[in-house]
């Protein structure tokens, strides 16, 4: 806030300023500290003897000759096979990215067009179905899996994820279809549209921010679900997420660790670029539903 | 919208809701009155040149045959709900009885799994949640009095912790602050004591665990309540610093009220969050001390021997009691503001 009367002491710009340089230490520095850790050996990163080793790369230099290494990302993804679960993950997102917009956009629109009172209660029992607990629902979804015989395939997940993720992105598109105004399809349905011509050849055109926004939470959602894929994909099938959780578990290697540290970089670098892309979008799909009531 | 039309738009994702998210929550619901078979044995008797024994086996066969004649299990009723791992209503009655003190009956009943998780989820919500408001709150209003032009890197740097996944966030913390990581040799030497580390001591997993928590959140209310103080009018405030009002009055009694509705809305969003607390447990590897109701389930759901549908089930639906309890004061203002409106 700017104001024109406002005259802010110079105690109080310290304040603020060394509280935000300090916060966004906080908030940074791990994953900095972990992005540069992933090009050490282990015994740098976490070191028994000294944690300066980290940053000189001490063992790092006995063991490979250089100050940096990749040899955690070669190995993660040749024989850790890092490869197989990044592509299942593109595989997993860009169907439940595209299923849930194409499901989404149709019901919101529906919901924002209707005037009945059903579809009031449809949204309260979406906001519901937002508040379950997924590790609830998996509990729910296993035993008929197992025996449909549709367990560990990257379908079941798929249809899923998209289920789950559909009450946030209904409301979401919901609040984005509220500000585009009602005359806009009224009049291509007086000129003779179906309503499905006006949402597609009208409405649609108009709605690509809210699109773009709601398309980014389901692709962040199922990218970094954990819950659903650990517990209804096999261990060929597992996702990033589950894939790093499996390193961390086995101990045969001491190359473990470092494989689920160059995995975290690996599975998080793609996601940050993506929002520093997008941040606009991202904030206003969070604020979406707050602000505007 | 006429009936049918609605109809037709709505089907597929109301189909994927009725069929993915309500269907599973009565098929949880079915699940917690069946248990688990207990397996079939038989006597077998060995007979060696210095005697016969008899040994009690498992017959394999008996029980994978009663296993796939039935795959749900025995009906259990609510016999699951009230076991020693979940309400422990005997246990309970029992410490009632033999303990002597107060302390000592609290202290027996919070060490039954269920009661334990309750308690350290709702330990979660209730440190958590504030904090989160309060550091999200703050770090808006700081960063609202940066120059506009550096806001955005800011505001980057701001919600990192918020869109990585909970296990990435957690392990990362979790390198740090690990005994042989920066921040934990860190903490050994500056407090002195080479066995001091995370796993020690319960009451330091906790406190990692919240922090994680309070770091993981706060961007979320950081970003909500940076929108709602964009549409803070400028009129009032300036008419109170003109009438000599201090900062903090001003914060108090124009921007607050102001942004309330939306402080609700967060407060409410990160209350069911945190609720469901499970990921940063196995990224901690907190297990040992720190257990969380959807923890609990999970545990139940990667048994080695068997999976316990029912004992999960039965977990699940008192976590959708749970949520319902936390959702209720919503629900019921939400059908008043409808009855009103109508």
């Amino acid at each position: 806030m700017e104001y024109g009367l406002d005259k802010r002491s110079n105690a109080l710009k310290i304040f603020n300023t060394t509280f935000i340089i300090v916060w966004l230490l906080v908030a940074c520095f791990p994953f900095i500290w972990t992005f540069w850790g992933s090009f050490k050996v282990r015994a740098d990163f976490f070191s028994r003897a000294d944690w300066w080793y980290a940053i000189t790369a001490f063992n790092t230099l006995l063991e490979t000759g250089g100050k940096f290494t990749t040899d955690a990302y070669s190995q993660a993804w040749t024989e850790g096979e890092f490869w197989k679960a990044s592509r299942n993950t593109v595989i997993v997102t860009f169907f439940v990215v595209t299923i849930s917009l194409f499901l989404g956009t149709l019901g919101a629109y529906a919901l924002s067009r209707s005037t009945r009172n059903y579809a009031f209660w449809i949204l309260i029992a979406a906001l519901i179905f937002r508040a379950m607990p997924h590790i609830t629902l998996v509990s729910g979804y296993l035993f008929p899996f197992f025996q449909l015989q549709i367990w560990g395939i990257l379908p079941t997940t798929i249809v899923v994820l998209v289920a789950i993720n559909q009450p946030f992105t209904l409301w979401l598109l919901y609040s984005f279809f509220k500000t585009v105004p009602k005359e806009l399809d009224e009049s291509a349905l007086i000129d003779g549209c179906s309503y499905f011509q006006a949402f597609r050849h009208i409405i649609m055109p108009v709605m690509w921010p809210g699109v773009i926004t709601a398309g980014l939470f389901s692709l962040m959602l199922a990218y970094n679900d954990f819950t659903v894929t650990a517990l209804l994909l096999n261990q060929e099938n597992h996702t990033m997420v589950p894939k790093i959780q499996s390193y961390l578990g086995t101990n045969q290697h001491e190359g473990n660790l470092m494989w689920a540290v160059s995995a975290v970089v690996s599975a998080t670098a793609p996601l940050f670029m993506l929002v520093m892309f997008f941040q606009r979008q991202v904030i206003s799909g969070l604020t979406a539903g707050a602000v505007k009531g | 919208m006429p009936n049918k039309t609605f109809f037709w738009f709505f089907l597929p994702t109301g189909l994927a809701m009725i069929l993915f998210i309500g269907l599973p929550i009565i098929s949880t619901g079915i699940q917690s009155f069946y248990a688990q078979h207990d397996q079939v044995v038989k006597e077998v008797k060995k007979c060696d040149p210095f005697g016969c024994t008899v040994s009690i086996v498992v017959d394999q066969e008996k029980t994978s045959k009663i296993r796939e004649e039935k795959p749900l299990g025995k009906f259990n009723g609510f016999g699951t709900y009230v076991d020693r791992n979940h309400l422990a209503i005997e246990e309970i009655g029992n410490f009632w009885n033999e303990t002597n003190s107060f302390g000592e009956f609290v202290d027996q009943v919070t060490n039954l799994p269920f009661y334990k998780a309750l308690i350290f989820t709702l330990t979660y919500c209730l440190f958590v949640t504030p904090n989160v408001l309060l550091l999200g709150f703050i770090i808006a209003l700081s960063l609202n009095a940066v120059t506009r032009r550096i806001r955005g890197p800011l505001i980057f740097g701001t919600i990192l912790p918020m869109i990585v996944t909970p296990l990435v966030g957690s392990l990362v913390l979790f390198w740090m602050i690990d005994a042989e990581g920066i921040i934990g040799a860190n903490l050994q030497m500056l407090m002195d004591d080479p066995y001091l580390s995370l796993k020690s001591s319960k009451t330091l997993t906790w406190i990692t665990i919240i922090i994680y928590g309070i770091w993981h959140h706060s961007p979320f209310a950081f970003v909500v309540f940076y929108a709602a103080l964009q549409t803070v009018p400028q009129e009032p405030v300036e008419a109170a610093i003109i009438d000599g009002a201090s900062r903090w009055q001003r914060v108090r009694h124009i921007v607050l009220p102001h942004i309330y509705p939306v402080v609700t809305f967060v407060a409410l969003i990160s209350l069911m969050d945190n609720f469901r607390v499970f990921e940063p447990i196995i990224g901690f590897s907190a297990e040992g001390s720190a257990q969380s109701l959807s923890w609990l389930i999970y545990d139940n759901l990667v048994n080695e021997e068997v999976i316990l549908f029912g004992s999960a089930a039965a977990t699940s639906m008192m976590t959708i009691v749970g949520i319902a309890i936390l959702l209720a004061p919503v629900l019921i203002r939400t059908w008043k503001e409808f009855r009103t409106a109508r």
